[in-house]
């Protein structure tokens, strides 16, 4: 056989085996009951305004206060892991090492429950969007922390040397010159943390709370039980694409661009 | 303005050590007055860390240094105020990139002098008009040749009116067609009787410009003198044959 011959009929092989799944699949699934199960309208319609009105919005406020905590925190924490005096590097490695290393819902669940326990009477204030917001913004800190170092150190030396030899402070000389050069570095690894947070949002279903404080995930399976059908979950899904999907392009251009000018 | 008759610069004794190699060997040297001193040697002699003790980017290992008579390596020594005194030019320019050529100019007038923004722009504006790129005002840093981004930062080190001006082999970096317009601005600078000490692989210039000559190797300060006495007629073996080396071409 020619190999031209060999490579078309191992294409139509492939073809031919693509269709035939399909068919089959399409054959033997019971079509009424997915319909049912996963996509009835009357339960979607019902799902509306508050997917979006409460849910959603959750979502976004719980994900916004992550990562402004996380944040807040991590410029601090990588601060310190470049700091001259040891014991400060020495926290700073320690935590990253620590919450880097555990599961986000362990630090959620201890901050939710382990701290009212241990510490009777107490309590983190705000209900669910202070517990998670504490929780995963703990979390995201770690992460954010070594992107920040990664940024501050991807700014070249002499920029520093320069904004000290005019007589800046050394915090006036991070502050003016380096880390404004450091954010535009890291804006496309901070936007990529943000969308895992988006999705790391969904693990407060574990701290309860009332109707109003329901992210899309809890809002889904809460619904999803006492409908004992799947369509929530459809519903949710496309809502967190709705999200996502935008980030995670922007982040593709804004990558892009940053290899351009380079 | 300081007095006359204290040396802008003045070093004594000077050590420095990366770790166990020993950079600076003892260091004698001075700068006076409205006085040109052009540093030369071969790379790894300790010139370029000589010029960054003067403002402390490196920490002296041992030794004095005076600024207008003041010790900056003095503990209490206020090191950010010494070094608005003294302007810094670099090898690389160090432009700030995020920033428009009349912002890099105007930011440390703001944040350290305590300028209000008019006041700074126009220092900034007659400085860039001083090294002839009024034109580039609102460009980025990125938008100029090597020789316009280095004028610009002679400018900007300008802006806070030193007492004197370092400069770290500020024309190696550049494309050979772009030496001139900075070594013209720097001449300038000269004769309107700047302090100025100038770590360089331009003969010419430190013939042209320089009040003296300084000849370091290996740690240490060989040989100074006039420019011609030294360049024409070194007293010393290892400077005739770096300027054998220098000039074989």
């Amino acid at each position: 056989m020619k190999k031209r011959t060999r490579q078309k009929l191992i294409r139509w092989t492939l073809y031919l085996v693509l269709v035939a799944g399909v068919a089959v699949l399409g054959l033997v699934a019971d079509w009424p009951t997915i319909q049912r199960v996963f996509f009835n309208p009357q339960i979607a319609a019902d799902m509306f305004p508050a997917v979006f009105t409460i849910a959603a919005k959750n979502t976004l406020i719980y994900t916004f206060a992550a990562f402004a905590f996380g944040l807040v925190l991590a410029l601090f924490l990588a601060l310190m892991k470049r700091s001259s005096i040891k014991p400060y590097r020495w926290i700073a490695i320690t935590y990253i090492e620590l919450f880097r290393g555990l599961p986000a819902l362990v630090t959620i669940i201890f901050i939710a429950f382990a701290i009212p326990i241990a510490f009777p009477g107490t309590s983190i204030p705000g209900g669910t969007l202070g517990k998670g917001t504490i929780g995963l913004g703990i979390v995201a800190a770690a992460y954010m922390a070594e992107t920040i170092r990664a940024g501050i150190e991807a700014v070249p030396r002499g920029q520093m040397e320069a904004a000290r030899s005019l007589g800046m402070s050394h915090g006036a000389a991070l502050r003016y010159i380096v880390l404004p050069q450091a954010f535009r570095i890291i804006i496309p690894p901070l936007t990529n943390e943000l969308v895992l947070l988006i999705k790391d949002t969904s693990l407060f279903f574990v701290i309860g709370g009332t109707i109003t404080s329901k992210e899309l995930t809890k809002f889904g399976r809460d619904l999803m039980s006492s409908t004992f059908n799947a369509t929530p979950l459809i519903v949710i899904a496309v809502v967190y694409l709705i999200i996502t999907l935008p980030l995670t392009r922007a982040v593709a251009q804004l990558e892009k661009r940053a290899a351009r000018a380079r | 303005m300081p007095a006359e008759n204290v040396p802008p610069i003045k070093v004594v004794d000077l050590h420095k050590y990366f770790g166990p190699l020993e950079v600076l060997k003892g260091i004698n040297f001075q700068v006076n007055h409205r006085e040109v001193v052009c540093v030369i040697g071969p790379s790894g002699s300790g010139k370029s860390t000589l010029l960054r003790c003067i403002n402390r980017l490196e920490e002296p290992t041992a030794g004095k240094i005076y600024i207008e008579g003041e010790d900056i390596t003095d503990i209490d020594a206020d090191v950010d105020k010494l070094r608005t005194k003294i302007g810094m030019v670099f090898q690389r320019f160090n432009l700030f990139p995020h920033l428009t050529v009349l912002r890099n100019l105007t930011i440390a007038q703001e944040k350290v002098l305590g300028r209000s923004k008019s006041e700074a722009e126009d220092v900034a504006r007659k400085m860039l008009e001083r090294v002839g790129l009024s034109d580039k005002v609102d460009e980025f840093p990125i938008r100029l040749s090597g020789g316009q981004q280095q004028r610009v930062a002679i400018a900007r080190s300008l802006c806070m009116n030193p007492d004197m001006m370092l400069f770290d082999e500020p024309t190696s970096a550049l494309d050979p067609e772009l030496v001139g317009e900075v070594l013209d601005v720097m001449r300038n600078l000269a004769l309107e009787g700047m302090t100025m000490m100038v770590v360089t692989h331009e003969m010419g210039f430190a013939r042209q410009v320089g009040d003296r000559v300084v000849f370091m190797d290996d740690g240490v300060v060989v040989e100074e003198a006039p420019p011609d006495e030294l360049l024409l007629n070194p007293q010393e073996e290892r400077t005739r044959k770096f300027l054998e080396a220098v000039q074989h071409y």
